[in-house]
């Protein structure tokens, strides 16, 4: 007998999928904002050789970058509480993508940082720019908008990546579906709509960042 | 009755536990890159309907998690009938999962050997089998080595997520472990670090290879 797919029992949900949504959209947000922060720290460390922190964010590049998010995700909400940090699904979910995110974007920014030209910097010094000027006019702000498109992808992999956040019971869109099917049992129908909520989120983040950077980094063509 | 852990019989299951990441990570980057290579042949072929599909089959790969795509075979396999074990979902998730991206990194690898390649080659009057096997693949497979390797590590920082579908590689026998030794900050330490051993000189290899053929160009 053929199967017969029922999409009632899911869309029946369409609010806690929607505030799922909403959690998961909300996660990536924080994640990305701090994430891009510490990686724009961690970025300006590595190219300018700021000793012993240059090391230190090598370090920590490299084993975040080999080692995979979910045990990442673990040890934070899992292995820390046994040296007494223990935190919130939410706070440990926001702290493991803040972490991932950072150390991709560290690598990412520092690409940007280090195809700056010599004579820009030259050129600043010579027009009086101090050293904060300097960095943020003519080495970060090109910087951002050579590697933009790099980070967006970035983040939209981190969303991605945070629906094995409902395996610490943060309750984001995939924690909502696995919720619902195990009420309605229709498992394919659930993940099914998941997945494309998770697409059209991805499309919908790679608009609205791309217009930012435009709008923000890059700046308005005159 | 309590079993007692030592810190040796941790290291020892997780050991014996690698081998199926290791396992897995092999089946589904060799079977991928045949799925893949498919999909590139395809995505950079003349008809545009088999372009448009393959498209969007990139598309959907690269824009949903990875654990949504292997929730998805493995529900779905069994309403086609096909008695799945968390094996051979595992296996056929990541398998799809890995040829969407290595697809997608060859082409670019394509797109990059210089048009007038494809012109000269035309000129002496190659077929486009032709033009692919002698000109364009051989120079594509040069500028391809370095992000495949990289694309690796990938690959097999994937299969964790295999464990959530109740495949007992290193990530579920690490949970598991963890809660039957209550020392979940070794446990997943030592998982971390396990993964670490596995990724780390796939990095360096695909970091190297990127500096050789960058220096050569």
């Amino acid at each position: 007998m053929a199967y017969q797919f029922d999409f009632a029992p899911v869309l029946q949900h369409s609010d806690l999928l929607l505030t799922g949504a909403a959690f998961t959209l909300a996660l990536t947000a924080v994640g990305a904002v701090l994430g891009i922060g510490l990686g724009i720290v961690g970025a300006l460390c590595r190219a300018w050789k700021i000793s012993p922190f240059d090391r230190l964010f090598g370090l920590y590049v490299e084993v975040i970058r080999n080692t995979p998010f979910l045990v990442q995700l673990f040890f934070i909400f899992f292995g820390l509480p046994s040296l007494g940090v223990k935190m919130t699904e939410w706070h440990a979910a926001v702290l493991a993508m803040v972490i991932n995110l950072g150390a991709y974007s560290t690598e990412i920014i520092r690409a940007g940082i280090q195809a700056t030209p010599r004579g820009q910097i030259e050129a600043a010094s010579s027009l009086a720019l101090t050293r904060l000027q300097t960095f943020r006019h003519v080495v970060l702000r090109p910087a951002l908008t050579r590697v933009w498109p790099a980070l967006v992808s970035q983040v939209i992999i981190v969303m991605l990546g945070s629906s094995v956040c409902s395996q610490i019971a943060a309750e984001e869109l995939t924690f909502a579906a696995n919720f619902i099917q195990s009420r309605n049992f229709r498992a394919f129908e659930t993940y099914f709509v998941t997945t494309a909520m998770y697409f059209v989120m991805a499309l919908l983040i790679r608009q609205l960042l791309m217009r930012l950077g435009q709008r923000f980094i890059v700046g308005r063509p005159r | 009755m309590f079993v007692q852990f030592t810190t040796w019989d941790i290291v020892r299951n997780l050991l014996e536990a690698g081998r199926w990441t290791l396992a897995l990570s092999l089946i589904a980057f060799v079977l991928g890159g045949l799925v893949g290579l498919a999909i590139l042949f395809a995505r950079i072929s003349k008809n545009r309907l088999l372009q448009a599909l393959t498209k969007g089959y990139i598309e959907v790969f690269q824009g949903t998690p990875l654990l949504m795509q292997l929730f998805i075979v493995f529900f779905g396999l069994s309403l086609l009938g096909v008695d799945v074990s968390p094996w051979i979902a595992a296996a056929v998730g990541l398998t799809l999962f890995t040829s969407a991206y290595l697809a997608e990194i060859w082409r670019g690898c394509v797109e990059s050997v210089p048009r007038g390649q494809w012109e000269a080659s035309a000129s002496l009057a190659l077929s486009y089998t032709q033009q692919m096997r002698y000109v364009v693949l051989p120079q594509a497979l040069r500028i391809a080595i370095a992000p495949t390797v990289g694309f690796s590590v990938q690959v097999v920082k994937g299969t964790a997520v295999t464990s959530i579908i109740g495949f007992a590689e290193l990530t579920k026998t690490g949970s598991m472990l963890a809660n039957a030794t209550f020392q979940p900050f070794l446990v997943f330490g030592l998982v971390a670090a396990g993964y670490f051993i596995l990724c780390y000189p796939l990095s360096l290899y695909a970091k190297s290879l990127e500096r050789k053929f960058h220096v050569a160009r």
